[in-house]
């Protein structure tokens, strides 16, 4: 739909003016004294005047940027990919003079056509110096004031109180929050850097997002990532978004599942609001918060009672369908609505829907994955699409979309504390294979950790406070942490923000490596006098490297501009530091003359690290996306067809756009990447697969593997098969495939060890089988507390008599090194609703990202956002005497209270209140701007819903409980 | 030559405020004029519907009819401009549109208005092409540079439409029958006009 027809930017000489009206320049004033005047001034529209009165000054003037335009200057183009979610839509970044002067929609793009959300449109606010509201330099707090002061000072200082720390302590006294906005590069280097200060003590926002999806889904079928993509919606002939509001979370992805809609595809919403998302689709049902699986299995419920499972599907590819099906016939119509409140209509039209309009999809987001039960909800979805067959089918699968840009990828490879890049757990044969990739002596890397934590998976973010808070001889580590480091990670993004400060108050250091870091640093300035130092990073626009979408596909970012500021791009603060602890070395792989990574002025090669996660990442290949191969993607992004992400014709013939992983071999062998995992219907070289044999071959005697005739298109094997090691390929008479080299490389080792790629190019390429083998996805599994997805009650329940009848899990003594509460905290709440009978919600707003502060600080997006504020339905709020726009106060079980806007909307039910989650800045009812690094506070400050969340935690992952708590809502008096 | 036109499907609007911000952005428009906005009915229940709305460049444009110093002009492409050295900031022109775009910077005291501001389909103003003067009053000029309006360009689900007015109502056309076979397309005739009305000339201060 392209309608432009493109040219560069340069002034013409033709006066539009005369071209369309002649004569009228002869009554114009006299410009050049205009032009004096003009500067433009405070604006507001005729309706808005008002507005202008408490406008921050800075807002007032344009920006530096635009004044030479027409100045000269070559106009050079850098592709891009925003910042703000993982629909992954790329931009062309208008530089000159090494200002960013404007920002192009790429209509090429496969993925978003040159579309945009408010966030998309607005990323050229990064690059604009003025009225930048970024941390411009290194700072520290002195007195409780923060004070500037150089890098090289700021290197030195943290680096020595780390050090004494780790020696006084131990490395796990440490705590490093990442991030899912460094790109993949960075998420990879900042991994290896945690491992070689000696601890486990990292994670990064895929915790609180969709750690419980990777879990479950990863449990049940092999990946734990969005199965197919947002493209392939567009094939879909239904879709059943559950827990997830993509038309204000993921604008861009409707463009796709609109354009289904638009084919006929039937549209479903089930969720506690009716969001924008829900005023789009053909089905509606409100459901109460955190009943999903009762939801789901009422629907199953009519599948199974009507005979719309796939059967033969089930047979082939499903293990333990049998199981489920008799607890699901066990959630009849009338038991479903005394949960969830869903009528028996309700269920039976959704199941009608989903059944009679295959190949039908489903698309989950933190609806369901924030709960105490998060791990159970994802799989009974999973069970869902099983039972219909949807999975491996073009236009089905399960739809998961992921928060951050980056998210994928940094949980990936990125810095997680239960395993190191490419999911290897952290067992003693990953970091053997990971020590070789590093090119670091294993042995010393032993000697980084404390004596018996190396293969202990460290405490999660949603967390961090326990470590600090909890008794010591209660926690399953030696030392408390006592230094935190927040490197892109926003604090009011976990729950229980109050007790969050008193863990601030305790640590002995906080560092915080961000662009905008002034949410951490106003709590910790509000608590403390010192111990905080701030770095400022640079944004993704300012270096380069590649990005993983939700669907898998990888991007690659050129550099717009130089960083700003003082700003240093994370790579380089991350060998600044590594220089600091005496391990720059082993992180760019240096030794025996060797060099895995080159460095530059401090800087790390970015494609260095890219070739380095190549050379390892065999598990969900990343192996064959090289800088070279992801590059040429970007080049030619108009050669890939949209419904089906595949290059016709050009370099990139027969690739499938971003190398979605798994993108196995090398980059010689040219895998073309897996748009939609395991889909039988094609070749595993043209990214078709199968079910992972990832549980062994048989569970009490009953086959796990693929029954035969179930395989991907063209495999050699016709039956299921496990995993390949160089055992059963010899066994299978394929060994000598491999060249000699490769046998060199390969022997003793299975696909995910053998460095040659050897193992994994004879299976794929000569015999046309799967690496990880052929096996049936899992609808019970084993490891989990509850092997079949139970619905239970969260910990702060509306419903007292649902708890006697769905209580929570028992408590866990040493989970994720932390003690875990869950019947003692619910049983002493049993009752708590009689005091706060509104169930607690929260979600997202399409303007601003994550905590925030980086999108309060763009006046284009700020402005659109300007108040905290709690959805209420007109009968609570009549009830309580709130009327529209009234401040009120939100309190909790936790003891806090925070002041907010009331927007009366029957959006929400009676039941059920809702707050966005993107605000901080202040604190239970007073503005924190006091306490900002100077000229660092964001241009809109609000409450933090998660100042007032409550305890509670998902029983495999550790996830935090933030869409299901209670609160209640008084007007405000001053 | 083209007749440039806005239309905003509302069937696919989902209010990003995409375009809003996308002509903030483009033009560097100061906070609290809002040359594009989004406007959605029944919000948070069912029907809910929005709609983004801005200077609609009229085929019969009130604004230039009542003018008192005649400061609007029209472009061979269509497109409903103005002179802010000749605007007095009166004011009239807000009172006779029909969809609220003029905007007005506040600019002193007593309630002074100061010059209109309103979309210019990012065609500029009266200076030169792409110069800093026209930069500095009007925003971008997409339109001498080959493009279209930034906020169409960058919809995030190609809900505002803004070009050549007959390839703007051939593309809805195609996807209002599209729709037209599904059994579950509701509502959008009542809202916003049969098809084919798109193709015919701009609406006469029709409301959208």
């Amino acid at each position: 739909m392209l309608l432009t027809r493109k040219s560069t930017s340069a002034p013409s000489a033709q006066n539009r003016l005369s071209r369309g009206l002649a004569g009228m320049l002869a009554k114009t004033i006299d410009r050049r004294s205009f032009l004096k005047r003009s500067g433009v001034a405070v604006g507001a529209s005729a309706s808005l005047a008002t507005l202008a009165g408490r406008l921050p000054f800075n807002m007032i003037s344009r920006a530096e940027a635009a004044e030479d335009k027409s100045a000269g200057g070559k106009l050079e183009v850098k592709r891009t990919v925003c910042t703000h979610c993982s629909v992954g839509c790329a931009i062309d970044a208008v530089v000159q003079n090494g200002v960013w002067v404007r920002q192009e929609p790429v209509f090429d793009s496969p993925l978003n056509l040159g579309a945009h959300c408010c966030k998309g449109a607005s990323v050229r606010e990064h690059g604009m110096t003025e009225h930048s509201h970024r941390l411009k330099y290194p700072m520290k707090l002195e007195n409780g004031k923060y004070k500037r002061i150089s890098w090289d000072q700021a290197i030195n200082e943290v680096g020595d109180k780390m050090l004494a720390i780790r020696k006084e302590s131990g490395p796990d006294a440490a705590y490093w929050v990442g991030s899912s906005k460094h790109n993949n590069e960075q998420s990879y280097l900042m991994c290896k850097f945690v491992r070689l200060f000696g601890t486990n003590n990292t994670d990064h926002q895929a915790r609180i997002c969709h750690s419980t999806t990777v879990a479950g889904v990863a449990n049940t079928w092999g990946y734990g990532a969005m199965t197919n993509s947002y493209n392939d919606m567009q094939n879909a002939k239904a879709i059943w978004f559950m827990g997830s509001n993509a038309a204000e979370a993921h604008p861009v992805s409707m463009l796709h599942v609109l354009h289904a809609k638009e084919s006929g595809a039937k549209i479903i919403v089930a969720d506690p609001r009716f969001t924008r998302t829900a005023a789009k689709a053909d089905h509606f049902v409100r459901i109460r918060s955190g009943t999903d699986i009762p939801v789901i299995f009422g629907v199953l419920y009519h599948v199974f009672k009507n005979g719309w499972e796939d059967k033969q599907y089930i047979h082939d590819r499903v293990y333990g369908m049998e199981k489920v099906k008799d607890e699901v016939m066990k959630w009849t119509p009338d038991r479903v609505k005394e949960v969830c409140g869903v009528s028996e209509e309700d269920c039976y039209k959704i199941a009608e829907t989903m059944a009679k309009n295959r190949p039908s999809s489903i698309v989950w987001c933190m609806g369901q994955t924030q709960h105490t039960i998060g791990n159970a909800m994802v799989r009974a979805f999973c069970i869902f699409q099983l039972a219909l067959g949807n999975i491996g089918k073009m236009g089905g699968g399960a739809n998961i979309f992921r928060g951050h840009d980056n998210v994928q990828g940094a949980t990936d490879i990125g810095p997680n504390p239960d395993s190191l890049p490419g999911y290897y757990g952290i067992a003693p044969g990953s970091f053997a294979h990971w020590a070789k990739v590093w090119n670091v002596d294993l042995e010393w890397l032993k000697k980084q950790y404390a004596p018996g934590m190396m293969n202990k998976p460290g405490i999660t973010v949603s967390r961090w406070i326990d470590g600090v808070m909890e008794k010591n001889e209660l926690i399953d580590q030696d030392p408390n942490v006592r230094a935190m480091v927040f490197w892109g990670h926003a604090p009011n993004s976990q729950s229980r923000g109050k007790e969050m400060v008193e863990a601030m108050k305790k640590l002995d250091l906080l560092v915080v490596i961000d662009p905008y870091p002034s949410a951490t640093a106003a709590m910790a300035a509000m608590v403390r006098k010192d111990g905080v130092y701030l770095l400022p990073a640079a944004t993704q626009f300012e270096t380069s490297g590649s990005v993983t979408a939700s669907n898998r596909s990888i991007q690659w970012r050129e550099k717009v501009i130089e960083p700003l500021f003082e700003s240093k791009p994370d790579q380089t603060i991350l060998y600044l530091l590594a220089k600091r602890f005496g391990f720059a070395d082993q992180l760019v792989g240096k030794k025996d003359g060797k060099q895995n990574i080159q460095v530059v002025k401090d800087e790390p090669v970015i494609e260095d690290i890219t070739r380095e996660f190549n050379r390892g990442t065999w598990t969900i290949g990343y192996t064959g996306q090289s800088p070279e191969r992801l590059k040429l993607h970007m080049k030619h992004m108009n050669t890939f067809d949209v419904k089906t992400l595949r290059a016709k014709g050009g370099p990139c013939d027969g690739d499938y756009f971003g190398l979605p992983w798994p993108c196995f071999g090398t980059p010689e062998m040219k895998h073309p990447g897996s748009p939609n995992l395991y889909m039988t219907e094609r070749h595993v070289m043209d990214g078709g697969g199968n079910f992972r044999a990832n549980f062994g071959v048989e569970k009490d005697g009953v086959n796990l593997l693929a029954e035969d005739g179930s395989h991907s298109l063209g495999a050699d094997l016709t039956t299921g098969y496990p995993e390949f090691d160089h055992v059963l390929l010899k066994k299978l008479g394929w060994w000598d495939d491999l060249t000699d080299a490769e046998k060199t490389a390969a022997e003793g080792k299975n696909w995910k060890t053998d460095l040659s790629g050897g193992i994994q190019r004879v299976v794929m390429k000569v015999h046309g089988c799967h690496p990880f083998g052929n096996a049936k996805a899992r609808a019970v599994v084993w490891n989990f507390p509850d092997g079949i997805p139970q619905h239970r009650e969260p910990l702060y329940s509306p419903r007292p008599d649902m708890v006697e009848k769905y209580p929570t899990h028992d408590d866990k003594k040493a989970f994720w090194r932390l003690p875990t509460l869950y019947k003692s905290v619910q049983e002493k709440n049993k009752n708590i609703s009689k005091e706060f009978p509104l169930i607690m919600t929260s979600g997202r707003l399409t303007e601003f990202e994550g905590g925030g502060e980086e999108t309060r600080s763009n006046p284009w997006l700020a402005e659109l956002q300007q108040d905290m504020f709690v959805e209420i339905n007109p009968k609570s709020a009549n009830d309580r005497g709130v009327r529209n726009g009234d401040f009120v106060w939100v309190k909790t079980p936790t003891g806090a209270q925070i002041k907010v806007k009331a927007m009366v909307t029957e959006r929400v039910g009676a039941d059920t209140v809702f707050l966005p989650f993107h605000f901080s800045g202040w604190w239970m009812g007073k503005d924190m701007l006091d306490f900002y690094p100077e000229g660092a506070a964001p241009i809109v400050r609000g409450e933090a819903v998660n100042t007032a969340t409550t305890y509670g935690y998902d029983s495999v992952t550790m996830m935090q409980e933030t869409k299901t708590t209670l609160c209640q809502i008084e007007k405000y008096q001053a | 030559m083209a007749r440039m036109k806005f239309l905003c499907d509302a069937e696919r609007c989902i209010e990003c405020n995409g375009c809003v911000t996308a002509c903030k952005q483009e033009n560097e428009v100061p906070w609290g004029v809002n040359r594009r906005r989004v406007v959605t009915l029944n919000d948070g229940v069912s029907g809910e519907k929005s709609i983004s709305v801005a200077c609609m460049h009229c085929s019969d444009a009130p604004c230039m009819a009542v003018c008192p110093v005649d400061c609007f002009y029209r472009t061979e492409e269509g497109v409903v401009l103005h002179d802010k050295d000749m605007c007095i900031g009166c004011g009239y022109c807000f009172y006779a549109c029909p969809f609220g775009a003029p905007q007005f910077p506040q600019t002193g005291a007593f309630g002074m208005r100061g010059k209109m501001d309103k979309c210019t389909f990012c065609a500029g103003g009266p200076e030169m092409d792409n110069s800093k003067e026209e930069f500095a009053k009007y925003g971008s000029n997409r339109l001498a540079q080959g493009k279209l309006p930034a906020c169409a360009e960058m919809c995030s689900t190609k809900a505002l439409l803004g070009g050549d007015g007959n390839v703007i109502a051939d593309i809805f056309r195609d996807r209002a029958l599209k729709r037209g076979k599904g059994a579950e397309v509701w509502g959008w005739s009542t809202a916003y006009g049969k098809p084919d009305k798109p193709q015919q000339e701009a609406p006469k201060g029709a409301k959208s």
